[in-house]
C-alpha cells in the first residue's frame, strides 16, 4: 500500500504533469465578466453569445411563459419562474431576450454586489463603510449558472491568486454576488447537483449569502429572481425546490402549422443577419421596456381589494395547497399582472388568468398525471371565481 | 459503392463543412471497420481542424476545464487547464458509446452546442473559451438497450445508420450524384414553409428539425441561392431519419406516381405554379424513400424502452461514493475524494531526501515535508445500497381481521432477519378512509414490535391511498440512497376511493391508477393475496403494478416470510 504508485515515478523525480495538454486560459478572477475573447470563426457560421440576443418581442406564441417572465421583471418578489417543457421551444431564448430588454438600474460604482444606493438598509458591508456612494447605471445582471459549476464559484471563496502569490486572505465573490438584484438563470435545473440545490434554496429564501469557508466569514446580499428551465423527461425536481418558484409555466411545441412556420422563419432570419433582425424588432422591444418601467412605478400604489384576496384564499383552500406561499404568490402575481396591464385595481380576472401558473406546481403531485394539475386549477378557478 | 454508403459520405462532407452549424451526426453502428472507415473519411474532410475523442465517464475538469492543480502548485499562481471541449474548437468531438452518456454530461454538451462556447465556473476561476464544435455521437446500443439522450440527438442535424452497410458496399466509384435542377430558386419563405409542413407530415415535433434542414439546404447550395433540389436533399438527409410515423399516403393514389420523383427519374420540370401545399407534398414523397425501413420496428421498440437514467437519484447510480464505510485508500485527485492524510505522508516519505536535493527551488527546501500531487491518497468508501422492505398491509375489516396477525408475524420475522443483515423495514397500514405510516423505516426491533402491536383493524379498504403512501415512502427511501421493496398484503377488494368516498368502482379505478404509478416509478413490488379464496381482482392489481403475485390462502407467518425472501 505504501509504495503503491511510486515505483514508476522513480526514474524521473519531477513534478508530474497531470494532463497531457496544459494550455493556460485567461483566468478571470474577482472581476466582473469581460466580453468574450475575439472570435476567429468564419463569419457565415452561427451567431453566438457575442451577437445580439434574439429579441424578446420576436418570440412567437408561448404567451404564458412570456407573461410569467414579465411579471417577475415587474415584481422580483414573486419568487422566480420555472419553465418546464419540450425541447426546442425557446425557453433559453426568452430568458436571454428578457435580460436584454430590461431597463438599466442604478448601482454603487465598483461594488461587486451592485448595491442599490437608494436603499441603505440593503447595502453590503463594503458600501456601508463608505461615506459617499457614487452611483452608476448598469444593466440588470442575468447570471448563468452553468452545469458543472463548483460550489466555491457559486457562493464565492478565497481568492486563489492572491492567496498563492501574496499570501493574502481575500474574498472573491461568486455567481450569487453577481446575480444580486438581477436574475439567476439555471438551464436544466433538474440536473443540478443536490448540494448546489440545497445552497440555492437557502440563499433564495433568505436573500443573504453566508460564506463560512477557508477561514472566511462573510455575509452579503443576494436577492435574485431564480429562473429555471428544464425538461421533465430528464428527471424531476425536488419538491422543496419546486415550491420556491413563484410561477411555473409549461411550454409545449406549437402544433399549429402557421405558428411553426413563423417560428422557423424568424429564427432563420435571425441567424442569417442578427443585427438587421434585432433592429427590426427594436421598436416593439422598446415598447415592452416602457410598459415595464411604468408598471414598476405603478406597482406600489396598486390596491388589492378584499374580494380578490378572499377569492385567492378560497382558491388555495379548495386546491389544498400547503402553506400560505400559494396565496401570497397568487396575490403578488395578480397585482404585478394588473400593474403591467395598466389596470386601476386587481380584479378577479387577473387572478383567474394567473392562477394556473402560480398554483399548478403546489398541488399534491401525481407523476402520471402531469397535465392534470393544470386542469385541476382551471376547474377550481371556474368553480370559485364564477360564484 | 452502395447508395447508402454514398449518402453516409455525403453526410460526412456536410458535417465537416460546418461542424458547429450542423451540430454533428448521430451514427448508429457497432464498432467495426465500416464505422472506422467513415470516421477516417470525416477526419480527412476535416483536414487540420481538431478532432477529439470523449472518454466515457469524463470528469468535469477535463471536459470543461478548471484549475491545473499540479501546475498551480508548481508556479505559485492559478493556472487554468483547458477542457476537451475548448480544445476541439472549430472541429468535432467524437463520443463513443453515446447511449451510455449520463444525462449530466449530455446537458453540458448540449449547452456547449447552443452557446458555441464553453463556460466553466470551477475551482475558483471563471473561464470562457470558444468551442464551436460538432458532435459525432456513436450509438452502439442494440435492441432495447439505453438510447442516446434525446436532448442531445435533437440538436444534431444528421442521423446515420451504418449497420446495414457491408464492407463490400464501401468500395467502387460513387454513383453519379444526381443533382436535378428543379425549377428556379424558390423563395426562402416557401422553402421554410415546405420543410415545416413536411416535418409535420412525418410526425416530427421538434422545431429544430426544419431549422436544421434549412441550414443544411444552405450548405448544399454553397453560398448560391437555395434551390428546390437543395431543399429536397436536405429534407432527405435531416427530416427522413427523424420520422416518427410514415407520411399519410397520398390521398389520390393515381396522382402518386407523377408526384414521386424518387421512383421515376426526375424529369426536371416540376409544375412551376406548384402551390405551397404541393411543394410540401413532394418533399414528403421525396423523404419517403429515405425513411429507414425498420421505422415501424423501432417505433414499437421505443414504446418499451426502459426509462432513461435519471439524474438526481443518488442511490442506485452512485459509482464512487463519498460517504460510507472507508475501504482503503487509492491514489487520486483531491477533487474526487477526501484526502487520507497518513497514507499521503507515507507515500511521500521515501522521496524526501531526493526532493530536498539542491536542484529544487530554494523555497521548497524550507518545507519540512515535500508532498507532490502524485503522493495524494484519497479514501475509498464502500456504500452498500441497503434494502428497505415496505409492508403495505390491508387492515380493513373485509379481509384482514384474521390476516392481520399473520402479517404482523411476518413483519416481525423479517425484522429479526433484517437486524442481522442491517436491512430496514417500514409498515404502512390502510383502513377506513386513509393510510398511515405506522412504522417509518427502522431497524429498531422493540419499536417495531410496539408499533405493530398497536395496529388496529376494521373499516373500509382504501387500497389506492395505501399504495400511494407506500410509493411515497419508497421514493423517500430511494432519495436517501436505499433500494425499496414494496410488499402489499391485500385481498385486492378496494371499496374506498382516493378521496375517501366509498364506492367499489371508483375505488378500483383509483387502486389500478396507484398501482400503475408504482410500476412507472420502477419500484420492485410483491403482492400477497390474503383472500381466503384468491380471485382475479388481486391478480389484476399485481399485473398493473408489475408485481410478483403470491396467493397465500393459508398464509402463516413463516411461509410468508420465506416467500418474500425468495422473491427479492
Amino acid at each position: 500500500m505504501i509504495v503503491n504508485g511510486s515505483t514508476h515515478a522513480r526514474a524521473g523525480e519531477k513534478v508530474p504533469a497531470t494532463s497531457a495538454i496544459v494550455k493556460p486560459l485567461q483566468a478571470e478572477t474577482g472581476r466582473r465578466p469581460r466580453t468574450t475573447p475575439p472570435e476567429s470563426t468564419p463569419p457565415e457560421a452561427r451567431p453566438d453569445a457575442a451577437a445580439p440576443t434574439f429579441p424578446f418581442s420576436a418570440i412567437v406564441g408561448q404567451d404564458e411563459m412570456r407573461r410569467a417572465l414579465l411579471i417577475a421583471a415587474v415584481d422580483p418578489s414573486v419568487g422566480g419562474v420555472l419553465v418546464f417543457g419540450d425541447r426546442g421551444t425557446g425557453k433559453s431564448t426568452a430568458i436571454r431576450g428578457l435580460a436584454a430588454l430590461l431597463p438599466p438600474m442604478a448601482a454603487v460604482a465598483g461594488c461587486p454586489y451592485a448595491c442599490d444606493p437608494g436603499r441603505p438598509a440593503e447595502l453590503c458591508h463594503r458600501c456601508r463603510e463608505q461615506a459617499v456612494l457614487r452611483a452608476e447605471a448598469v444593466p440588470v445582471p442575468v447570471v448563468d449558472l452553468p452545469l458543472g459549476a463548483t460550489e466555491d464559484r457559486v457562493v464565492g471563496a478565497l481568492d486563489l491568486e492572491r492567496a498563492l502569490t501574496r499570501g493574502e486572505k481575500a474574498f472573491e465573490p461568486g455567481l450569487l454576488a453577481r446575480a444580486n438584484r438581477g436574475f439567476l438563470y439555471i438551464d436544466e435545473v433538474n440536473l443540478l447537483e443536490d448540494h448546489l440545490v440545497d445552497l440555492l434554496l437557502d440563499v433564495a429564501a433568505s436573500g443573504v449569502n453566508t460564506v463560512e469557508r477557508e477561514g472566511l466569514s462573510i455575509r452579503h446580499p443576494a436577492r435574485f429572481v431564480l429562473v429555471g428551465s428544464g425538461n421533465p423527461e430528464e428527471g424531476e425536481l425536488r419538491p422543496q425546490l419546486l415550491d420556491r418558484f413563484g410561477l411555473a409555466v409549461e411550454v409545449t411545441t406549437p402544433t399549429d402549422l402557421a405558428v411553426r412556420i413563423d417560428v422557423v422563419r424568424r429564427r432563420d432570419a435571425y441567424e442569417r443577419d442578427p443585427a438587421a433582425f434585432c433592429a427590426h424588432y427594436a421598436k416593439t422591444d422598446r415598447a415592452i421596456r416602457k410598459t415595464l418601467t411604468a408598471a414598476r412605478a405603478r406597482l406600489p400604489g396598486l390596491h388589492v381589494p378584499d374580494a380578490t384576496l378572499e377569492a385567492a384564499a378560497r382558491l388555495c383552500l379548495a386546491l389544498g395547497t400547503d402553506g400560505l406561499r400559494g396565496e401570497l404568490t397568487l396575490m403578488r402575481t395578480a397585482r404585478a399582472l394588473a400593474a403591467y396591464e395598466g389596470a386601476d385595481t386587481v380584479s378577479l380576472d387577473h387572478l383567474a388568468r394567473i392562477a394556473p401558473s402560480a398554483l399548478r406546481h403546489r398541488l399534491r403531485r401525481n407523476p402520471l398525471d402531469e397535465s392534470g394539475s393544470t386542469a385541476r386549477v382551471t376547474r377550481a378557478v371556474a368553480e370559485i371565481l364564477s360564484r | 459503392m452502395s447508395p447508402a454508403w454514398a449518402n453516409a459520405l455525403r453526410v460526412a462532407r456536410l458535417a465537416a463543412l460546418d461542424p458547429h452549424g450542423c451540430g454533428g451526426v448521430l451514427v448508429r453502428a457497432g464498432a467495426g471497420p465500416v464505422r472506422d472507415l467513415w470516421l477516417d473519411h470525416l477526419a480527412s474532410d476535416l483536414g487540420s481542424r481538431p478532432t477529439r475523442r470523449l472518454p466515457v465517464g469524463i470528469a468535469d475538469d477535463r471536459l470543461l476545464g478548471g484549475l491545473d492543480l499540479a501546475a498551480t502548485l508548481a508556479a505559485g499562481r492559478p493556472i487554468a487547464q483547458s477542457g476537451l471541449l475548448a480544445e476541439a474548437d472549430g472541429g468535432i468531438v467524437v463520443v463513443p458509446m453515446a447511449e451510455r452518456l449520463s444525462s449530466g454530461t449530455a446537458a453540458r454538451l448540449a449547452a456547449t452546442l447552443d452557446a458555441g462556447a464553453v463556460r466553466a465556473e470551477r475551482d475558483g476561476m471563471a473561464a470562457r473559451a470558444p468551442a464551436r464544435l460538432g458532435l459525432i455521437l456513436l450509438d452502439e446500443g442494440e435492441g432495447d438497450d439505453a438510447r442516446v439522450p434525446e436532448t442531445l440527438a435533437d440538436r444534431l442535424a444528421f442521423r446515420l445508420d451504418l449497420t446495414g452497410i457491408a464492407w463490400g458496399d464501401t468500395s467502387g466509384a460513387a454513383p453519379d450524384e444526381v443533382r436535378p435542377h428543379l425549377g428556379d430558386p424558390d423563395g426562402v419563405d416557401t422553402a421554410i414553409a415546405d420543410l415545416c409542413r413536411a416535418a409535420a407530415h412525418l410526425g416530427i415535433a421538434s422545431l429544430r428539425a426544419p431549422l436544421m434542414a434549412m441550414r443544411v439546404a444552405r450548405l448544399l447550395a454553397g453560398g448560391a441561392d437555395v434551390t428546390n433540389a437543395d431543399v429536397r436533399a436536405a429534407a432527405c438527409l435531416v427530416l427522413a431519419p427523424r420520422a416518427t410515423r410514415l407520411p399519410p399516403d397520398a390521398e389520390e393514389p393515381q396522382a402518386a406516381p407523377a408526384e414521386r420523383p424518387d421512383a421515376s427519374p426526375p424529369d426536371g420540370s416540376p409544375d412551376p405554379d406548384a402551390t405551397l401545399e404541393a411543394g410540401a407534398d413532394s418533399l414528403v414523397e421525396a423523404t419517403r424513400a429515405a425513411i429507414p425501413p425498420d421505422l415501424l420496428a423501432r417505433l414499437t421498440q421505443a414504446a418499451h424502452a426502459p426509462p432513461a437514467p435519471k439524474a438526481g437519484r443518488v442511490g442506485a447510480a452512485m459509482q464512487a461514493p463519498r460517504t460510507g464505510r472507508p475501504a482503503g485508500t487509492r491514489p487520486g485527485s483531491l477533487r474526487v475524494g477526501r484526502l487520507a492524510l497518513l497514507p499521503t505522508l507515507r507515500a511521500a516519505a521515501p522521496w524526501q531526501r531526493l526532493r530536498a536535493a539542491p536542484t529544487d527551488a530554494p523555497s521548497d527546501a524550507l518545507l519540512p515535508i515535500q508532498v507532490r500531487s502524485a503522493d495524494f491518497r484519497i479514501t475509498r468508501f464502500r456504500q452498500r445500497s441497503e434494502t428497505t422492505t415496505i409492508f403495505a398491509v390491508d387492515a380493513s375489516g373485509s379481509s384482514a381481521l384474521e390476516r392481520l396477525a399473520e402479517a404482523k408475524g411476518a413483519v416481525e420475522l423479517l425484522l429479526a432477519e433484517a437486524y442481522v443483515r442491517r436491512d430496514k423495514v417500514a409498515l404502512v397500514a390502510f383502513r377506513g378512509t386513509g393510510a398511515e405510516v405506522v412504522l417509518a423505516p427502522t431497524r429498531a426491533l422493540a419499536r417495531a414490535r410496539r408499533g405493530l402491536g398497536a395496529l388496529p383493524g376494521g373499516g373500509g379498504t382504501p387500497l389506492a391511498a395505501g399504495l400511494d403512501a407506500a410509493a411515497e415512502l419508497a421514493h423517500s427511501v430511494r432519495r436517501s440512497g436505499g433500494t425499496p421493496v414494496v410488499v402489499v398484503l391485500t385481498d385486492g377488494r378496494a371499496n374506498v376511493a382516493r378521496s375517501g368516498v366509498p364506492g367499489r368502482a371508483a375505488a378500483n379505478a383509483d387502486a389500478l391508477n396507484a398501482a400503475a404509478l408504482l410500476r412507472a416509478a420502477d419500484i420492485r413490488t410483491i403482492l400477497i393475496d390474503t383472500a381466503a379464496r384468491p380471485q382475479d381482482t388481486a391478480r389484476h392489481l399485481a399485473d398493473a403494478m408489475g408485481a410478483r403475485y403470491l396467493p397465500l390462502p393459508y398464509a402463516d407467518a413463516t411461509a410468508m416470510s420465506h416467500a418474500i425472501r425468495s422473491a427479492r
